[in-house]
């Protein structure tokens, strides 16, 4: 029996029915890497020995009793921007090629306590930056439902890795859609919980104020269940809630009757030329939701209009500071060849860094640049608070808002990138989530051309609860309507 | 003759003495063995996030109420772009827009009267790591004070002197040290100071550009920077021109200022929302319960001296200027019970002491304790006061306690009137020539007759006692 074809929520029914040990799950995902990575690429690095280690661990821990927990044996797979102690963390930059941390990401602490078993690092984006995973240092990872086709990103590996069967669950970061847009290109569940909901320590940051922790599974029931594992308030995170916390969910209970579902009327002004096959496929997930009882309204939110300017702007603010501490100084690339510390400096970072990485530092420096900062950063921050009373008033009358996760297919290598607009384009649906703290989930909601598509639902922040409800009653209804 | 006014500003940077550093769990000590207090966050590693420390927004607050500033409702921290070595996340985390206290002033004393020095502000922010140049031309980093809580006091140009500035800074000092959230040492850098400073000649109505002044490692040094730039900028105006906006450097061993930067245009520091740090705010309550707990300052402590001490302005001032010596004074105070004998000998035997050694009270081997021993015997009359003064020499030499001393050495006043009377009997005999010098008007002989008794009874008479005698028994002859 091949089990990595299985959800992570019946792995570990098996694993704790003792059918199958967690040496020998971790083993089948092991060999699985083995058999399909040389042409999917999904991983950085491959976590092997450690991973088996971990897996017997957790057998003995089963064979005597001792209570485990809720990810026992279950193989996860960790973006490569998230701190493992002892493991390299590279960011998918040549600038942390050889970075090997000295402490663990609370995330990943939360993973272990959880007897989770961390099978590799996952290849993104460079830092984060792009929507493909063609920026990476690492080289490109294919999209398991079509090898000449991108994973999407940042994210690309984390969703790739559930896509192709190499780990049961995975995580991810999403600062304008890095998981829900991947999750949506590979076909699986990907959610960005409420900004504070999960612990950002130890997990490098490209815009501070925008980025959040999130979770890939096959399914919806396997999002719930990694992120159950890892929310939660952190004290070494000040963005983190005191709040945060996952309710528990009785799946069995889940309907969607009664449900009131938001459908901003500004996304017909950001249309994106070519995505009318993707909105007839959207127009039927309306319709599974309002045959299952869920009532549909447009409503207006008149400055989502201006998101995505916002968007670039204040992250690349961020990234810009952000990313300074990447100076060669005490970690990380240095140049060989300097003479003066501003050589040092400006050699270790031009070497070290990809295009994109250095295109969004420069745009982010100029935006907080004396004479500009008035016009554009400060601006931005003012137009995000719009658009936060925006959502907050939609959200008084609604449960949650519908839209499509990308409006545009998942593309061939070597396409999008060269146009770094469109590629910013991309994020029109899933920015706006980020700006004001949300939190959102992309399903798959069928295919175009043969290629998957997801659906985006969006509730308000820390009701995560809600979203799993909308998530879970429309996967079932679909399914049940196939 | 022109007429010149300088007009100087000050930067100071005091190190919070806070017991954790500012935004993580590393310990905040000076001269521990170098990068052993440093962990992910002080470090600037990848991912790592500063949290708060909420014993430093409670030292700066303190600060900013015994300054008298207006405390800001919300603490709001940027993050101050620049790239360094010594700096670990190429930003430093600061306030820009909304620091934590605004306006507020400090009074100083100068002779014509009390002067106010107006504050621009005081802001939170943390400290770098630091460099060690070593001979071979390397440069070793250490950490150690990487994320070390700081506030940063900024004064209007309300400064005219060096004097003033040099009162400024040592009333700051005190009120810091009372409050006992620094322990402002410039010689460890728990306190530094940078100059900006300009002269206006106000007769033609020019003024000169400012010079920003570093690497000033003591008060006397910024007394002297100042004095030399005054010399600089008047010389300037005097010539017909003018000075450069520049930062220049303070030479120790010449006293003169060298030219480190010119600043063609203000540094670009790209002042951002540190979004790692969400908004904190300061409810009245807090501000409150801080203000309550705040130790007493040295203007209050001064007022308090001269009403219940009866003690006059200018001693009051003297007993407040350093914390430990007025702890000193009113411990003294309390246990011989006479305001007035423990000022005149903290003022006088104390601080002369002081001075003469250069040292500092903690170094001086002396409790108020062991003083008050002493005393008592001043004032019931064992002692008398030139032997307790010896006694109190012997005191600071040996570590001995008064008792042990004058028990030793027999030094207990000599009352008895008899035991009096048959010294000064035998000292008129001998000295008639004498005696008759004083019945002719010579007051300078009672003197020598006095010193004959003291002679005779080692010091140990009672002086008031003797001298009444004396001039009786001399009066019948």
């Amino acid at each position: 029996m091949d089990i990595t074809n299985l959800k992570a929520w019946e792995i570990r029914e098996k694993i704790l029915n003792k059918e199958i040990s967690s040496y020998e799950v971790t083993e089948q995902f092991l060999e699985k890497i083995d058999e399909v990575e040389d042409e999917i690429n999904a991983f950085i690095t491959i976590d092997a020995d450690r991973a088996l280690d971990e897996a017997k661990k957790v057998d003995e821990k089963i064979a005597q009793g001792i209570e485990i927990g809720i990810l026992a044996g279950l193989p996860v797979a960790v973006k490569d921007n998230i701190m493992t102690k002892n493991l390299r963390t590279t960011c998918a930059s040549k600038m942390l090629e050889k970075y090997i941390p000295p402490y663990n990401a609370t995330v990943v602490e939360k993973i272990k306590k959880e007897d989770g078993i961390i099978i590799g690092k996952t290849n993104m984006d460079e830092f984060a930056m792009g929507g493909s995973t063609e920026t990476s240092y690492f080289g490109i990872t294919r999209n398991p439902r079509n090898k000449s086709i991108v994973p999407g990103g940042s994210s690309g590996g984390s969703a790739a890795a559930i896509a192709a069967n190499e780990a049961a669950l995975s995580l991810g970061t999403d600062t304008g859609g890095s998981i829900r847009q991947p999750a949506s290109y590979c076909g699986v569940v990907g959610i960005k919980p409420t900004y504070g909901l999960v612990s950002r320590f130890g997990v490098v940051p490209m815009s501070n104020s925008l980025d959040q922790v999130g979770v890939f599974g096959k399914d919806v029931k396997d999002a719930y269940l990694a992120l159950k594992s890892i929310a939660g308030f952190d004290p070494h995170d000040a963005t983190s809630s005191k709040r945060a916390k996952l309710e528990e969910l009785n799946f069995d209970e889940v309907s969607l009757k009664g449900l009131k579902i938001a459908l901003p009327k500004e996304y017909d002004e950001l249309r994106v030329k070519g995505d009318e096959k993707i909105r007839v496929v959207f127009e039927n997930s309306i319709r599974v939701f309002e045959r299952n009882g869920a009532k549909i309204e447009y409503v207006s939110l008149p400055y989502l209009k201006y998101a995505l300017e916002t968007y670039y702007l204040i992250s690349t603010a961020e990234v810009s500071t952000n990313l300074s501490r990447f100076d060669g100084i005490r970690y990380g690339h240095r140049a060989f060849e300097y003479k003066t510390l501003d050589e040092l400096y400006i050699n270790s970072r031009t070497e070290g860094f990809g295009e994109e990485t250095k295109r969004r530092i420069m745009m982010g420096t100029y935006a907080l640049s004396q004479g500009y900062k008035d016009e554009h950063y400060k601006k931005a921050l003012k137009i995000r608070t719009l658009i936060k009373n925006d959502y907050d008033r939609i959200f008084k009358d609604y449960d949650v808002i519908l839209s499509i996760t990308s409006p545009i297919l998942p593309f061939p290598f070597d396409s999008v990138i060269n146009s770094p607009v469109d590629m910013y384009k991309a994020d029109t649906y899933t920015v706006p989530v980020n700006l004001a703290g949300l939190c959102a989930i992309s399903v798959p909601m069928g295919e175009v051309d043969s290629l998957p598509v997801g659906l985006q639902i969006t509730a308000n922040r820390f009701n995560e609860k809600t979203l799993f409800t909308a998530a879970y009653g429309y996967e079932r209804s679909a399914n049940d309507e196939l | 003759m022109m007429s010149y006014k300088t007009l100087v500003g000050l930067e100071i940077h005091v190190e919070l003495m806070t017991e954790r550093k500012m935004f993580c769990n590393c310990k905040n000590e000076f001269g521990a063995m170098p990068n052993t207090n440093v962990c992910p966050v002080c470090l600037g590693l990848p991912g790592a996030l500063p949290v708060m420390d909420k014993e430093a927004v409670e030292y700066a607050i303190m600060a900013g109420l015994a300054f008298n500033c207006e405390i800001e409702k919300t603490i709001i921290m940027d993050r101050k772009s620049y790239f360094y070595p010594d700096l670990t996340k190429g930003y430093q985390i600061s306030q820009s827009d909304f620091p934590l206290c605004k306006g507020g002033f400090l009074e100083i004393d100068l002779d014509e009267g009390p002067k106010k020095i107006r504050l621009e502000r005081i802001h939170i922010e943390e400290d770098t790591g630091k460099q060690i140049h070593t001979e071979n031309g390397t440069t070793l980093l250490d950490f150690n004070r990487s994320g070390v809580p700081l506030i940063e006091i900024v004064t209007k140009p309300d400064i005219n002197s060096s004097e003033e500035a040099r009162l400024f800074l040592e009333k700051l000092k005190n009120t810091i040290k009372y409050l006992g959230v620094s322990d402002v040492k410039m010689e460890e850098g728990s306190l530094r100071c940078d100059v900006n400073i300009n002269v206006i000649d106000e007769e033609r109505n020019i003024r000169t550009n400012i010079s920003e002044i570093k690497n000033l490692n003591s008060f006397k040094s910024v007394v002297k920077a100042i004095e030399y730039e005054q010399k600089r900028h008047i010389e300037a105006l005097e010539n017909g021109s003018n000075t450069d906006k520049e930062t220049r450097r303070f030479n120790e061993l010449t006293g003169e200022t060298i030219l480190m930067r010119k600043k063609f245009q203000a540094s670009d520091y790209r002042y951002q929302f540190e979004a790692d740090l969400t908004p904190i705010e300061i409810k009245e309550e807090w501000i409150n319960e801080i203000r309550t707990a705040m130790p007493e300052l040295p203007d209050q402590k001064k007022r308090r001296f001269m009403k219940d001490y009866k003690l006059n302005e200018y001693d009051a001032s003297i007993l407040t200027q350093s914390k430990e010596l007025s702890f000193f004074y009113e411990e003294l105070t309390d246990l011989v019970n006479d305001a007035k004998l423990a000022a005149n000998w903290v003022m006088t035997d104390v601080l002369r002491r002081l001075k003469e050694e250069d040292k500092e009270l903690s170094q001086l081997n002396l409790t108020p304790k062991a003083l008050a021993e002493l005393l008592d015997y001043v004032k019931s009359g064992k002692v008398n006061n030139n032997t307790a003064k010896k006694v109190l020499r012997e005191m600071l030499e040996t570590g001995e306690s008064a008792k042990n001393i004058i028990d030793k050495q027999g030094l207990i006043q000599i009352n008895d009137e008899e035991e009096l009377s048959r010294v000064i009997d035998e000292v008129i005999k001998d000295n008639q020539q004498s005696v008759e010098d004083f019945k002719n008007g010579k007051d300078r002989a009672l003197g020598y007759l006095m010193g004959q008794i003291m002679k005779k009874t080692k010091g140990k008479a009672n002086p008031n006692t003797a001298n009444k005698m004396l001039i009786d028994k001399i009066n019948k002859n």
